[in-house]
Protein backbone atom coordinates (compact mmCIF):
# COMPACT_ATOMS: atom_id res chain seq x y z
CA UNK A 1 0.00 0.00 0.00
CA UNK A 2 1.67 3.32 -1.49
CA UNK A 3 0.82 6.48 -0.28
CA UNK A 4 -1.04 7.03 -3.37
CA UNK A 5 -3.38 4.16 -3.21
CA UNK A 6 -4.30 6.23 0.03
CA UNK A 7 -4.24 9.39 -1.05
CA UNK A 8 -7.12 8.15 -4.01
CA UNK A 9 -9.24 5.55 -1.96
CA UNK A 10 -9.04 7.81 1.30
CA UNK A 11 -12.81 8.16 1.94
CA UNK A 12 -13.42 4.40 0.91
CA UNK A 13 -10.87 4.07 4.00
CA UNK A 14 -12.69 5.83 6.26
CA UNK A 15 -16.03 4.41 5.37
CA UNK A 16 -14.73 1.07 6.24
CA UNK A 17 -12.61 1.56 9.50
CA UNK A 18 -15.88 3.79 10.36
CA UNK A 19 -18.08 0.26 9.83
CA UNK A 20 -15.95 -1.67 11.53
CA UNK A 21 -15.74 0.26 14.22
CA UNK A 22 -19.43 0.38 14.47
CA UNK A 23 -19.52 -3.49 14.32
CA UNK A 24 -17.12 -4.06 17.04
CA UNK A 25 -19.29 -1.87 19.48
CA UNK A 26 -22.39 -3.17 18.23
CA UNK A 27 -21.00 -6.94 19.43
CA UNK A 28 -19.40 -5.85 22.14
CA UNK A 29 -22.93 -4.17 23.46
CA UNK A 30 -24.67 -6.93 22.27
CA UNK A 31 -22.73 -9.19 24.54
CA UNK A 32 -23.73 -7.13 27.46
CA UNK A 33 -27.19 -6.72 26.45
CA UNK A 34 -27.81 -10.47 26.18
CA UNK A 35 -26.08 -10.88 29.68
CA UNK A 36 -28.15 -9.19 31.54
CA UNK A 37 -31.90 -9.16 30.14
CA UNK A 38 -34.07 -11.17 31.39
CA UNK A 39 -35.53 -14.38 30.23
CA UNK A 40 -37.71 -13.46 27.32
CA UNK A 41 -37.18 -10.25 27.16
CA UNK A 42 -36.90 -8.59 23.59
CA UNK A 43 -33.58 -6.83 22.57
CA UNK A 44 -32.91 -4.75 20.34
CA UNK A 45 -36.55 -3.13 19.70
CA UNK A 46 -37.49 -0.31 17.00
CA UNK A 47 -37.01 3.58 18.58
CA UNK A 48 -40.08 4.38 16.90
CA UNK A 49 -42.24 1.26 18.79
CA UNK A 50 -40.34 2.70 22.21
CA UNK A 51 -41.88 5.93 21.27
CA UNK A 52 -45.19 4.02 20.84
CA UNK A 53 -44.60 2.58 24.15
CA UNK A 54 -43.79 5.73 26.12
CA UNK A 55 -46.94 7.55 24.62
CA UNK A 56 -49.36 4.54 26.08
CA UNK A 57 -47.48 4.22 29.47
CA UNK A 58 -49.49 7.59 29.84
CA UNK A 59 -53.01 5.69 29.12
CA UNK A 60 -53.44 7.39 25.76
CA UNK A 61 -54.88 5.57 23.41
CA UNK A 62 -54.48 5.51 19.33
CA UNK A 63 -57.85 7.13 18.46
CA UNK A 64 -57.46 5.50 14.66
CA UNK A 65 -55.87 2.48 13.53
CA UNK A 66 -53.83 2.23 10.27
CA UNK A 67 -55.47 1.09 7.17
CA UNK A 68 -53.65 -2.20 6.80
CA UNK A 69 -51.10 -3.62 9.16
CA UNK A 70 -48.49 -5.89 7.63
CA UNK A 71 -49.69 -9.88 9.16
CA UNK A 72 -46.63 -10.48 11.09
CA UNK A 73 -42.69 -9.70 11.23
CA UNK A 74 -41.82 -11.82 8.42
CA UNK A 75 -44.32 -9.93 6.09
CA UNK A 76 -43.02 -6.38 7.25
CA UNK A 77 -39.64 -7.41 6.71
CA UNK A 78 -40.31 -8.31 2.82
CA UNK A 79 -42.32 -5.09 2.90
CA UNK A 80 -39.13 -3.40 4.55
CA UNK A 81 -36.69 -5.44 1.82
CA UNK A 82 -38.78 -4.35 -1.29
CA UNK A 83 -38.18 -0.86 -0.27
CA UNK A 84 -34.40 -1.15 -0.30
CA UNK A 85 -34.42 -3.11 -2.96
CA UNK A 86 -36.21 -0.58 -5.20
CA UNK A 87 -33.86 2.04 -4.09
CA UNK A 88 -30.69 0.11 -4.62
CA UNK A 89 -32.26 -0.67 -8.25
CA UNK A 90 -32.68 2.74 -9.10
CA UNK A 91 -29.36 4.16 -7.51
CA UNK A 92 -27.19 1.10 -9.42
CA UNK A 93 -29.29 1.85 -12.47
CA UNK A 94 -28.39 5.70 -12.57
CA UNK A 95 -24.65 4.93 -11.69
CA UNK A 96 -24.06 2.00 -14.14
CA UNK A 97 -25.57 4.48 -16.74
CA UNK A 98 -23.22 7.45 -15.77
CA UNK A 99 -20.54 4.52 -16.04
CA UNK A 100 -21.19 3.55 -19.37
CA UNK A 101 -21.58 7.03 -20.63
CA UNK A 102 -17.99 7.63 -19.19
CA UNK A 103 -16.52 5.13 -21.16
CA UNK A 104 -18.57 5.48 -24.82
CA UNK A 105 -19.03 9.61 -24.68
CA UNK A 106 -19.98 9.55 -28.00
CA UNK A 107 -23.61 8.65 -27.12
CA UNK A 108 -26.13 10.69 -26.24
CA UNK B 1 -38.86 9.06 13.58
CA UNK B 2 -42.18 7.85 12.51
CA UNK B 3 -45.06 8.78 14.65
CA UNK B 4 -47.09 5.86 14.45
CA UNK B 5 -51.37 6.28 13.08
CA UNK B 6 -53.00 7.37 15.84
CA UNK B 7 -50.29 8.46 18.09
CA UNK B 8 -50.98 11.90 17.67
CA UNK B 9 -54.79 14.13 19.13
CA UNK B 10 -56.45 15.29 15.90
CA UNK B 11 -56.42 18.65 16.71
CA UNK B 12 -51.73 17.78 16.70
CA UNK B 13 -52.10 15.68 13.12
CA UNK B 14 -54.50 19.32 11.62
CA UNK B 15 -51.48 21.53 13.45
CA UNK B 16 -48.95 19.72 11.63
CA UNK B 17 -50.91 19.22 8.27
CA UNK B 18 -51.17 23.17 8.18
CA UNK B 19 -47.73 23.69 8.97
CA UNK B 20 -46.52 21.53 6.11
CA UNK B 21 -48.78 22.46 3.57
CA UNK B 22 -46.82 25.71 2.77
CA UNK B 23 -43.69 24.11 1.61
CA UNK B 24 -45.68 21.18 0.07
CA UNK B 25 -47.09 23.18 -2.09
CA UNK B 26 -44.18 25.04 -2.98
CA UNK B 27 -42.14 22.03 -3.35
CA UNK B 28 -44.76 20.70 -5.85
CA UNK B 29 -44.27 24.00 -8.07
CA UNK B 30 -40.71 23.95 -7.47
CA UNK B 31 -40.57 20.61 -8.46
CA UNK B 32 -42.66 20.92 -11.73
CA UNK B 33 -40.42 24.14 -12.57
CA UNK B 34 -37.51 21.74 -12.48
CA UNK B 35 -38.98 18.90 -14.29
CA UNK B 36 -39.98 20.84 -16.82
CA UNK B 37 -36.99 23.04 -17.26
CA UNK B 38 -33.38 21.10 -15.99
CA UNK B 39 -34.20 17.38 -17.62
CA UNK B 40 -31.09 16.58 -17.61
CA UNK B 41 -30.67 17.19 -13.70
CA UNK B 42 -33.24 14.36 -13.26
CA UNK B 43 -31.23 11.50 -13.06
CA UNK B 44 -29.50 12.85 -9.73
CA UNK B 45 -33.04 13.38 -8.31
CA UNK B 46 -33.96 10.34 -8.80
CA UNK B 47 -30.67 8.77 -7.12
CA UNK B 48 -31.47 11.38 -4.47
CA UNK B 49 -34.85 10.10 -3.86
CA UNK B 50 -33.56 6.64 -4.05
CA UNK B 51 -31.31 6.89 -1.30
CA UNK B 52 -33.86 8.44 1.21
CA UNK B 53 -36.01 5.03 -0.33
CA UNK B 54 -33.25 3.16 0.67
CA UNK B 55 -31.80 4.36 3.80
CA UNK B 56 -35.14 5.19 5.53
CA UNK B 57 -36.05 1.23 4.95
CA UNK B 58 -32.97 0.10 6.97
CA UNK B 59 -33.44 -0.61 10.32
CA UNK B 60 -30.03 -0.18 12.03
CA UNK B 61 -29.23 -1.35 15.90
CA UNK B 62 -27.50 1.86 17.77
CA UNK B 63 -25.09 0.81 19.86
CA UNK B 64 -25.60 3.63 22.53
CA UNK B 65 -29.05 3.21 23.56
CA UNK B 66 -29.61 -0.86 22.63
CA UNK B 67 -32.51 -0.41 20.06
CA UNK B 68 -32.84 0.03 16.22
CA UNK B 69 -33.18 3.06 14.53
CA UNK B 70 -33.07 3.90 10.84
CA UNK B 71 -31.45 6.78 9.01
CA UNK B 72 -33.45 9.55 7.03
CA UNK B 73 -30.88 9.52 3.61
CA UNK B 74 -31.93 13.47 3.31
CA UNK B 75 -28.71 14.15 3.37
CA UNK B 76 -27.85 14.07 -0.61
CA UNK B 77 -30.79 15.90 -1.96
CA UNK B 78 -30.45 18.66 0.45
CA UNK B 79 -27.15 19.45 -0.69
CA UNK B 80 -27.95 18.57 -4.56
CA UNK B 81 -31.29 20.59 -4.64
CA UNK B 82 -32.34 22.02 -1.42
CA UNK B 83 -35.00 21.54 1.45
CA UNK B 84 -37.70 21.77 -0.74
CA UNK B 85 -37.55 19.57 -3.44
CA UNK B 86 -36.36 17.19 -0.59
CA UNK B 87 -39.23 17.79 1.32
CA UNK B 88 -41.60 16.08 -1.83
CA UNK B 89 -39.29 13.42 -1.95
CA UNK B 90 -39.69 12.73 1.57
CA UNK B 91 -43.28 12.70 1.29
CA UNK B 92 -43.38 10.30 -1.17
CA UNK B 93 -41.69 8.05 1.07
CA UNK B 94 -43.60 8.76 4.04
CA UNK B 95 -46.87 7.54 1.75
CA UNK B 96 -45.33 4.75 0.94
CA UNK B 97 -44.34 3.65 4.47
CA UNK B 98 -47.45 4.72 6.09
CA UNK B 99 -49.73 2.85 3.37
CA UNK B 100 -47.74 -0.55 2.91
CA UNK B 101 -45.89 -0.83 6.13
CA UNK B 102 -48.15 0.71 8.88
CA UNK B 103 -45.05 2.67 9.62
CA UNK B 104 -45.64 6.06 10.65
CA UNK B 105 -49.46 6.70 9.49
CA UNK B 106 -51.51 9.10 7.32
CA UNK B 107 -53.40 11.14 10.42
CA UNK B 108 -49.67 11.72 11.53
CA UNK B 109 -48.24 12.77 7.98
CA UNK B 110 -47.65 16.19 8.29
CA UNK B 111 -45.99 15.45 11.92
CA UNK B 112 -43.81 13.11 10.31
CA UNK B 113 -43.16 14.86 6.98
CA UNK B 114 -42.12 18.08 9.13
CA UNK B 115 -39.65 16.59 10.98
CA UNK B 116 -37.74 13.87 8.09
CA UNK B 117 -38.63 16.37 5.45
CA UNK B 118 -39.02 20.08 6.53
CA UNK B 119 -36.56 20.68 10.14
CA UNK B 120 -33.99 18.05 8.92
CA UNK B 121 -33.03 19.43 5.49
CA UNK B 122 -33.58 22.71 6.73
CA UNK B 123 -31.39 23.07 9.42
CA UNK B 124 -28.80 20.53 7.33
CA UNK B 125 -29.16 22.96 4.34
CA UNK B 126 -28.03 26.05 6.78
CA UNK B 127 -25.09 24.23 7.97
CA UNK B 128 -24.31 23.60 4.07
CA UNK B 129 -24.58 27.11 3.56
CA UNK B 130 -22.38 28.11 6.74
CA UNK B 131 -19.80 25.43 5.27
CA UNK B 132 -19.57 26.95 2.23
CA UNK B 133 -19.30 30.34 3.66
CA UNK B 134 -16.49 29.06 5.66
CA UNK B 135 -14.50 26.99 2.78
CA UNK B 136 -15.04 24.17 4.17
CA UNK B 137 -13.58 20.81 2.57
CA UNK B 138 -16.78 19.86 0.60
CA UNK B 139 -16.62 16.13 1.71
CA UNK B 140 -16.51 17.29 5.77
CA UNK B 141 -19.38 19.63 4.83
CA UNK B 142 -21.38 16.93 3.49
CA UNK B 143 -20.60 14.84 6.31
CA UNK B 144 -22.37 17.58 8.65
CA UNK B 145 -24.88 18.35 6.57
CA UNK B 146 -25.94 14.43 6.69
CA UNK B 147 -25.21 13.83 9.89
CA UNK B 148 -27.56 17.23 10.98
CA UNK B 149 -30.38 16.89 9.11
CA UNK B 150 -30.74 13.19 10.17
CA UNK B 151 -29.74 13.82 14.14
CA UNK B 152 -32.40 17.13 13.78
CA UNK B 153 -35.09 14.76 12.54
CA UNK B 154 -35.40 13.09 15.41
CA UNK B 155 -35.28 15.85 17.64
CA UNK B 156 -37.97 17.57 16.14
CA UNK B 157 -39.94 14.35 16.61
CA UNK B 158 -39.34 14.09 20.27
CA UNK B 159 -40.70 17.83 20.60
CA UNK B 160 -43.73 16.87 18.65
CA UNK B 161 -44.55 14.04 21.00
CA UNK B 162 -43.35 16.09 24.05
CA UNK B 163 -45.91 18.70 22.84
CA UNK B 164 -48.86 16.82 21.95
CA UNK B 165 -48.57 13.76 24.16
CA UNK B 166 -47.05 14.97 27.61
CA UNK B 167 -46.10 12.37 29.94
CA UNK B 168 -46.36 12.92 33.54
CA UNK B 169 -43.91 15.67 34.41
CA UNK B 170 -44.47 17.98 32.10
CA UNK B 171 -43.12 19.27 28.84
CA UNK B 172 -39.61 19.56 29.62
CA UNK B 173 -39.82 15.65 31.33
CA UNK B 174 -41.29 14.04 28.08
CA UNK B 175 -38.87 16.25 26.19
CA UNK B 176 -36.50 14.29 27.94
CA UNK B 177 -37.58 10.66 27.95
CA UNK B 178 -38.50 11.24 23.90
CA UNK B 179 -35.22 12.82 23.08
CA UNK B 180 -33.71 9.91 24.81
CA UNK B 181 -35.39 7.55 22.98
CA UNK B 182 -35.04 8.64 19.31
CA UNK B 183 -32.15 11.40 19.60
CA UNK B 184 -29.57 9.45 21.51
CA UNK B 185 -30.40 6.41 19.21
CA UNK B 186 -29.59 8.10 16.52
CA UNK B 187 -26.09 9.77 16.86
CA UNK B 188 -23.95 6.76 15.51
CA UNK B 189 -26.49 5.99 12.75
CA UNK B 190 -26.39 9.80 11.82
CA UNK B 191 -22.49 9.68 12.16
CA UNK B 192 -22.78 6.46 9.91
CA UNK B 193 -24.79 8.06 7.16
CA UNK B 194 -22.93 11.01 6.70
CA UNK B 195 -19.85 9.02 5.97
CA UNK B 196 -21.98 7.22 3.37
CA UNK B 197 -23.13 10.18 1.36
CA UNK B 198 -19.88 11.94 1.56
CA UNK B 199 -18.62 8.85 -0.40
CA UNK B 200 -21.25 8.59 -2.82
CA UNK B 201 -20.93 12.25 -3.15
CA UNK B 202 -17.13 11.89 -4.55
CA UNK B 203 -18.97 8.69 -6.78
CA UNK B 204 -20.87 11.42 -8.44
CA UNK B 205 -18.23 14.29 -8.75
CA UNK B 206 -16.60 11.19 -10.64
CA UNK B 207 -19.42 10.46 -12.92
CA UNK B 208 -21.50 13.73 -13.23
CA UNK B 209 -19.97 16.75 -12.24
CA UNK B 210 -21.32 18.66 -15.37
CA UNK B 211 -24.63 18.67 -13.20
CA UNK B 212 -23.12 19.50 -10.14
CA UNK B 213 -21.85 22.80 -12.13
CA UNK B 214 -25.42 23.11 -13.19
CA UNK B 215 -26.76 22.59 -10.03
CA UNK B 216 -24.43 25.28 -8.77
CA UNK B 217 -22.99 22.88 -6.16
CA UNK B 218 -19.48 23.15 -6.97
CA UNK B 219 -17.50 25.43 -9.90
CA UNK B 220 -15.63 23.83 -12.67
CA UNK B 221 -12.74 24.87 -10.75
CA UNK B 222 -13.68 23.11 -7.57
CA UNK B 223 -13.95 20.46 -9.41
CA UNK B 224 -10.67 19.68 -10.87
CA UNK B 225 -9.18 20.46 -8.04
CA UNK B 226 -11.07 18.19 -5.73
CA UNK B 227 -10.27 15.39 -8.96
CA UNK B 228 -6.69 16.18 -8.57
CA UNK B 229 -6.93 15.48 -5.34
CA UNK B 230 -8.14 11.68 -5.71
CA UNK B 231 -5.44 10.66 -8.43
Amino acid sequence: MNSRFLRKFRLEIIFVIVIVVFAAVFLFQNAHIQATAKPGQETWQGSDDLGSAAIESTGYHPWIAPLWTPPGNEVESLLFSIQSGLGALVIGYFFGYYRGRRECPKSP
Amino acid sequence: MHIMEGYLPPQWCVFWYLVAAPFIIYGVYVLNRRVKQNRETLSLLAVSGAFIFLLSSLKIPSPVAGSCSHPTGTGLSTVLFGPITTCILSLIVLIFQALFLAHGGITTLGANVFSMGIAGPLLGYAVYRLGRAVNLNVFVNIFLVTAVADLFTYVVTAIELAAAVPLQGGFVFSFETFFAIYAVTQIPLAILEGVLIALVFKYIIQSRSDILVKLKVLTPDQIIKIMEGFS
